[in-house]
């Protein structure tokens, strides 16, 4: 029933999306600011360092900080701009009920009033049908602070397994592959070992867009000799130059790796030493890749077979190297296999765990990687521990006073949580910086989902698309708001420091939670006064874990530039590198350098399989998805800054022009790209850039011109990834399509 | 943070990644605050992804000035060419029209010409230039020579550049590959030249199309 009340023009009236720009004190040079505070970025996992200018309370700008040593100053687009964000037209400065005859659907609500009225929801639909009848979507983008006590707040306080967050569409692949392998989810190495590399192997990474900070470093190994690796099926700005572009078809990463490590065991080009000496299962993975020979390899991947031979011969004989991987191989049905593949082709090569030898998933979140260790994930507890083992679950329940029998069971994934709306078996949900009906797949389900709930509140500090469905809305806090850590993705944990106040009745994210606890009559555990106390705690609950932060303080942080976990003690100045020889680790005891208790990694056969959906004559193209490099995730924030939105204020569909002129496009043309879930009409965007059998389309738009309306809803088995980066789809030239809802200038 | 006062400006195009930061940035410098005096772009989408940035190059004999009717724009003592003066300019247009480079732009709405001054705001008080602090590729790089020497031993540094006739140096740099047989840039033959890069053509995108597996 919580359908959004009025029509959605009427709601991006009030509620934007506005375009902010740069005016009064922000443009004015002659305005000196009060303050310069030494922060991170809001939005991508580099976690770039940045210093906020501000003046009367409102970040008027920024200042590189050439210091901080990840990025040195460097920002891309959008962290220059992400001051907008601040002082917003569009900003929630009180909470809000949903209402027809209020002023875009929603009336204002005293806080206490909407604090009180979520309660009393919670209390009835958990009353009536048990406390699994609730459930808590949560966000990578807040900090780990925060993240562990969304987890708790679930757990402790609602009591329902139910909880799980926006990360399970982002990184949960290579995590899982990760703890198989190495037993351990954390970038293997700091950034400043790809500067060492002498190949740099970029799979699925669109490291210009994406990750751009991360293009120097790729570069500056290429200046000391690195030979550079990209295997895309786009041409990016990376590929473009690199010295050997591999153009895949998406959804065949495991075949490809599966065809390097076979022409990695025909030229002998193993560390059979490390094989024998730190790894198991060697001999199965050899014998699962045999099949693949070059031709196999060429034949399923679409990659030319002298192009395969030519990536082999640089990758199997290297002395050093790095191999990064990001959603392009892991947003897949077969997420977790083409990882695993990935790490194989390292492990047989035995180039970790030393300098210039590494492996990593780019992180895409802003705290995707501390977001992910501290139980907001739905099988998760503190410091990466495992809500099934009962040990585990014995440590954390005594840090939060509880019996280890009152926790609930592993939950299920976000998607899967929809699914359990439609059962009926979930008929209230809480959110939090989530923003489902952009950033799911077959978004046309999750709207309905939204509407057959009892009661939604969202938490959010700009009503995002999702929001509009909410009977209450409670205004929580932007990033420069509050403070707290988060993990970047070299595995650094950071701070990011409070720059301004909250504005209005906003409150921060945990100020609202405690404050949700409270009027529930369920406030113990949830009196923390400052983000310290819940790192405190924070530090106490991970303790002995694998993801160890006890020896993680704000001070020992910012003193340090950063602290890479694990971090396990007081004097312990954390692990930039994970693996290197005799390390210890909390499950190994000295036994090796890998998170198992011989100590050893596993090679795990990551066999191919083709994507849920092939084409047919019916869908006869490959939709791939992605992102651009001025907007981030599903644009909430981005979609409001008029700078970003100038650079690119709509989505577009890239096509090559041998498709292009079987359907009679030329560049510029709209055309309808339809699948089984869906069908929208946006301009194509003829390039030579894509394979002729692909075309993409980034996805942060919501409505009509969304790309996850077309998406599939399939699932990897094991993360619960959705497969974004492949489906069926067909295309055909189109006339103008209606304007969307106004984004108001 | 300051920097030397012998940093020097460089741009190596072959890093460049099109992702507007520069640009961006260029709008949050206090000489020209809410105006981007880079221009990027990209050299042909429809074949690559190549992009461009330009920046002003400090011309050793700056012809926007040698043009400039109302002697508005100053080349200073370190060779920064400045932007023209408000109380000078006459919104004429030759500067515009005669820069080779394309790099002067009329304001209309001020009726002043505005180009880029290297951040002379920061740089003069030891700070880099907005755009080459945060350039993601360090395509604009600001150092010094010997920073530049160490970091990019690929490169060698050139700032001589021929139009038709026309001989020019400039205080910015170029980085060119070192093996690269050239003593100056002829930007004019260039203009005509195809993207530079990888083939995105269809000898490598069609090599392996085939039926579904």
């Amino acid at each position: 029933m919580a359908r959004p009340a009025v029509s959605e023009s009427e709601t991006t009236e009030v509620f934007g999306p506005h375009l902010s720009r740069s005016t009064g004190p922000r443009l004015d040079p002659g305005v000196v600011p009060d303050k310069a505070v030494k922060t991170h970025c809001c939005f991508c996992g580099q976690q770039c360092g940045i210093e906020l200018l501000v003046k009367d309370n409102q970040v008027i700008g920024f200042e590189p900080w050439l210091e901080f040593p990840f990025n040195q100053g460097k920002l891309c687009p959008k962290g220059v701009k992400r001051y907008l964000q601040g002082a917003h037209p569009d900003r929630l400065l009180q909470a809000y009920a949903r209402d027809e005859t209020g002023r875009g659907g929603f009336r204002p609500l005293p806080y206490e009033q909407a604090i009180s009225r979520v309660a009393g929801e919670i209390d009835r639909i958990q009353k009536e049908h048990g406390p699994q009848a609730f459930g808590v979507l949560s966000g990578a983008s807040l900090t780990t602070e925060k993240a562990y006590l969304m987890g708790k707040f679930a757990r402790v306080c609602l009591k329902t397994p139910y909880i799980d967050y926006n990360g399970r569409l982002c990184m949960v692949s290579a995590a899982a592959a990760n703890k198989k392998a190495f037993g351990i989810d954390r970038a293997a190495n700091p950034w400043s070992d790809i500067l060492t590399a002498d190949v740099v192997w970029i799979s699925g990474a669109n490291v210009a867009e994406c990750a751009p900070i991360t293009t120097d470093y790729v570069w500056q190994a290429r200046e000391h000799g690195a030979r550079v690796i990209v295997v895309d099926p786009r041409l990016t700005p990376l590929a473009r130059t690199c010295d050997l572009f591999l153009p895949i078809k998406p959804g065949r990463d495991a075949a490809l790796f599966a065809g390097i490590l076979h022409l990695m065991i025909e030229h002998d080009w193993l560390d059979h030493a490390f094989i024998e000496g730190h790894t198991t299962g060697f001999e199965e993975v050899a014998r699962a890749v045999a099949e693949w020979t070059p031709a196999r390899t060429a034949q399923v991947t679409g990659i030319a077979e002298r192009a395969i031979r030519q990536a082999a011969e640089w990758w199997g004989p290297a002395k050093t190297s790095f191999l990064l991987h990001a959603r392009g191989i892991e947003h897949h049905s077969h997420g977790v296999q083409n990882c695993l593949g990935a790490i194989n082709m390292v492990l047989a090569s035995g180039r970790i765990g030393r300098e210039g030898c590494g492996y990593a998933t780019i992180t895409g979140q802003a705290n995707g990687q501390g977001g992910r260790e501290h139980g907001q994930k739905c099988d998760q507890l503190p410091g990466g521990r495992d809500l099934a083992n009962p040990e585990h679950r014995a440590h954390v329940a005594k840090v939060w006073g509880v019996a280890p029998d009152d926790l609930p069971g592993p939950g299920v994934d976000c998607y899967e949580m929809f699914r359990k709306v439609e059962a009926g078996e979930i008929r209230g949900l809480l959110s939090v910086c989530f923003n489902p009906v952009v950033s799911l797949p077959d978004n046309a389900f999750v709207r309905r989902m939204l509407e057959k709930l009892e009661f939604y509140v969202a938490i959010d500090f700009f009503l995002s698309e999702t929001a509009r469905f909410a009977d209450v809305v409670l205004p929580g806090s932007l990033q420069e708001e509050d403070e707290g850590i988060v993990t970047s993705a070299e595995g650094r944990v950071i701070k990011i420091n409070k720059v301004i106040d909250c504005p209005g009745e906003a409150r921060q994210d945990w100020r609202i939670v405690q404050d949700v606890a409270r009027a529930l009559g369920r406030e113990r555990g949830f009196t923390f006064t400052e983000p310290a106390a819940i790192l405190a705690e924070l530090r106490e609950a991970s303790k002995g874990g694998v993801a160890d932060y006890s020896g993680i303080t704000y001070e020992k942080v910012e003193r340090q530039y950063g602290v890479f976990w694990p971090c396990p003690s007081d004097d312990h100045p954390g692990t930039p590198r994970l693996f290197e020889p005799g390390s210890s680790n909390p499950v190994a005891q000295g036994k090796g350098p890998f998170y198992f208790p011989d100590g050893k990694a596993r090679f795990v056969p990551a066999p191919y399989t083709p994507p849920t959906e092939v084409v047919d004559a019916e869908y006869p193209l490959i939709l791939t998805t992605g992102r651009v490099v001025s907007h981030f995730l599903s644009g909430a924030q981005t979609r409001r800054i008029g700078p970003l939105v100038d650079h690119c204020p709509e989505p577009f569909i890239e096509v090559h022009p041998k498709l292009a002129a079987t359907l009679g496009l030329a560049d510029g043309d709209f055309a309808t790209a339809e699948t089984r879930r869906g069908a929208i009409t946006l301009r194509a965007s003829v390039v030579k850039t894509i394979r002729p059998d692909t075309i993409f389309i980034p996805y942060h738009w919501p409505g009509e011109r969304s790309a996850n309306t077309l998406t599939i809803a399939a699932q990897d088995p094991i993360s619960k990834i959705p497969e974004y980066k492949v489906c069926a789809v067909r295309l055909r030239k189109a006339s103008p399509p209606a304007p969307p809802p106004a984004e108001a200038p | 943070m300051s920097v030397p006062q012998s940093a020097e400006f460089f741009i190596d195009p072959g890093r460049c990644i099109g992702c507007n930061a520069c640009l961006q940035a260029c709008t949050e410098c206090d000489t020209h605050k809410g105006h981007a005096m880079i221009q990027l772009d990209y050299v042909d989408r429809g074949r690559s992804p190549q992009t461009v940035p330009v920046v002003c190059m400090h011309c050793d004999s700056p012809t926007c000035a040698e043009v400039c009717p109302a002697d508005a724009i100053k080349r200073m003592g370190d060779g920064v060419v400045q932007t023209a003066r408000k109380s000078h300019c006459i919104a004429c247009n030759n500067c515009v029209l005669a820069c080779p480079f394309g790099v002067p732009k009329m304001n209309t709405g001020m009726n002043l010409m505005m180009k880029c001054d290297m951040c002379y705001d920061r740089t003069s008080v030891g700070k880099k230039p907005m755009c080459a602090s945060v350039c993601p590729s360090q395509a604009l790089l600001f150092g010094t020579r010997e920073e530049v020497v160490g970091l990019r031993p690929g490169s060698r540094i050139l700032n001589t550049f021929r139009f038709g006739s026309q001989t020019i140096t400039t205080k910015v740099n170029m980085l060119v590959p070192k093996r690269a047989a050239v003593e100056h840039l002829d930007v004019l033959s260039a203009l005509h030249e195809p993207p530079v890069g990888n083939d995105a053509g269809e000898d490598v995108l069609l090599a392996g199309l085939g039926p579904e597996d």
